[in-house]
C-alpha cells in the first residue's frame, strides 16, 4: 500500500473506534486494522447497562455497530486482516498484516484482551461440545440443562445471570469465597434462585463422552475432590493482552499489558496504546473510549510537531 | 455462492451436493457470527465454484442444529459426499479457514 496514514489503529473495539473517530474529526488520514470483525469484546455482551447516554440497556452488538458507523462517517478506512508484526522504531512505522503492509506516522495499539482458558484436561477437546467462552452465543443451546460458570469477576457474574434465561440451574464455581464483580450484579446473582455459588472450588477436569457430562472439582482449602454433573461449562477466568506485541519494542508490564503515560504514549515516540491492552486499573467501555480520544489527540499533536502541518507526504 | 438452507432443502443442497459444501450454523443474536459473515464472502470470492457455502439459521432450524450437535456458534461444518469432514468452532480468520477447506476441494 502506497498511502502513509497519519494514524493507523490496530484493533477495532471501542477504544480503537473512538481513536478513529477523533482522528477523523481532526482531519487526519486514519485507518483501523481489525483482525476479526469490528466491536471487540463488546459484541459478545448481550446487554450493556453502564454506558452513559443509554438509559435503557443496549445490546453490545448494536453499540459496536453504532461506533463503527460513527467512525466511518468521519472517513476512517477499515481493513479486516490479522496483524502479523509491528515495525515501530522508524519515523514511518509499519504494520504487517495478512493483506499486506500498512505505513503510518503514528500507530495506536488497541488490540484488547483475549479470554484465558482454564488449562485443564478436557477443555480443548470439548470446545463447541459443552465448553464455551460466550454465553450470548451459546446460552440458548442449554435450555433446561444444568450448566457451570467458572469465575468470579464482572463477566462471570453477568453471564451467569444471563444463562438463567435458558438453563435449569447455574452453578457458579469460584476459587475464592467472595466475588469481585460490581455490587449491583453480585446482589442480583446472590438473590437468583437458579444460581448456586460453589465457593473455594477450582475445576480440575472437564469430563464427557461425545459432549460434556460433568466436572471434577477440587476444594482449594481441603483439597477434597467432587464431581458436578453439568452439560455445559462457561469459562470466564480472566483475560490476557492480545496482538503481536512481543518483539515490537513496546514496553510491557509483567503481565504483558502495555505501559503508557496519561497521554497514552508508550515508550516509542508516535506509538500509543488504548483500551484493555493498556496497563490500567479499570477495564470498562467508558475507560476504553476515554483512552481512544486521548491517544488520537496526542497523535495529532505529535504529527504537527514532527511532520509539520501542511507537508504533503503521501 | 452463498445460500440460505433450511430443513426442507438441506438434503438436496448439502447432503446430495456434488462438491464440498461449507455449512455456517449461525444466529442473528450472536456477535461472532456477524464477524464470520464477511469472511465467508471473501472465501466465496476466492474459492469460487469449487466450494458451495450454505447458511443455517439455528433459531429457525433447531432440528438441523440438534441433528448436528451444535452447542456453540458460529460452527462451520464442511460436508463432502453427505458426510462431515471438517468442523470449526468460533471465529476463524480467512487464511486459516481456507487452509482447513483446501485439502477437501
Amino acid at each position: 500500500m502506497d498511502t502513509v496514514y497519519d494514524v493507523l489503529i490496530v484493533g477495532g473495539g471501542p477504544a480503537g473506534l473512538t481513536a478513529g473517530l477523533y482522528a477523523g474529526r481532526a482531519m487526519l488520514q486514519a485507518a483501523i486494522v481489525e483482525a476479526r470483525g469490528p466491536g471487540g469484546q463488546v459484541v459478545l455482551t448481550h446487554e450493556i447497562e453502564n454506558y452513559p447516554g443509554f438509559s435503557e440497556p443496549i445490546s453490545g452488538a448494536l453499540l459496536a455497530a453504532n461506533m463503527v458507523d460513527q467512525a466511518n462517517r468521519f472517513g476512517v478506512d477499515m481493513y479486516y486482516s490479522p496483524v502479523e508484526s509491528l515495525n515501530l522504531q522508524g519515523k514511518i512505522k509499519e504494520v504487517v498484516t495478512e493483506q499486506g503492509k500498512f505505513r503510518a506516522k503514528t500507530v495506536i495499539i488497541a488490540t484488547g484482551v483475549n479470554p484465558k482458558m482454564l488449562g485443564v484436561p478436557g477443555e480443548k477437546e470439548f470446545i463447541g461440545r459443552g465448553v464455551s467462552y460466550c454465553a450470548t452465543c451459546d446460552g440458548a443451546f442449554f435450555r433446561d440443562r444444568d450448566v457451570a460458570v467458572v469465575g468470579g469477576g464482572d463477566t462471570a457474574v453477568k453471564e451467569a445471570l444471563f444463562l438463567t434465561r435458558f438453563a435449569r440451574r447455574v452453578w457458579l464455581i469460584h476459587r475464592r469465597d467472595s466475588l469481585r464483580a460490581e455490587q449491583i450484579q453480585q446482589k442480583r446473582l446472590l438473590e437468583n434462585t437458579k444460581i448456586t455459588p460453589l465457593w473455594n472450588k477450582v475445576v480440575a477436569e472437564i469430563r464427557g463422552d461425545t459432549r460434556v457430562t460433568g466436572l471434577r472439582l477440587q476444594d482449594v482449602q481441603s483439597g477434597e475432590e467432587s464431581h458436578l454433573a453439568v452439560q455445559g461449562v462457561f469459562v470466564f477466568v480472566g483475560r490476557q493482552p492480545g496482538g503481536p506485541l512481543a518483539g515490537s519494542g513496546i514496553a510491557l508490564d509483567e503481565e504483558g499489558y502495555i505501559i503508557t503515560d496519561e497521554d497514552m504514549c508508550t515508550n516509542i515516540p508516535g506509538v500509543y496504546a488504548v483500551g484493555d491492552v493498556r496497563r490500567k486499573r479499570w477495564r470498562q467501555i467508558v475507560t476504553a473510549v476515554n483512552d481512544g480520544c486521548i491517544a488520537a489527540l496526542s497523535a495529532a499533536e505529535y504529527i504537527e510537531e514532527n511532520f509539520g502541518k501542511d507537508e504533503d507526504d503521501d | 455462492m452463498i445460500k440460505n438452507v433450511t430443513q426442507a432443502d438441506f438434503e438436496q443442497e448439502v447432503l446430495q451436493a456434488e462438491g464440498p459444501v461449507l455449512v455456517d450454523f449461525w444466529a442473528a443474536w450472536c456477535g461472532p457470527c456477524r464477524m464470520v459473515a464477511p469472511v465467508l464472502e471473501e472465501v466465496d470470492q476466492e474459492l469460487g465454484d469449487s466450494l458451495k457455502i450454505a447458511k443455517v439459521n439455528v433459531d429457525e432450524e433447531g432440528e438441523l442444529a440438534q441433528k448436528y450437535g451444535i452447542m456453540s456458534i458460529p460452527t462451520l461444518m464442511l460436508f463432502k459426499g453427505g458426510r462431515v469432514v471438517e468442523t470449526t468452532v468460533g471465529f476463524q480468520p480467512k487464511k486459516e479457514l481456507i487452509a482447513r477447506i483446501q485439502p477437501h476441494l
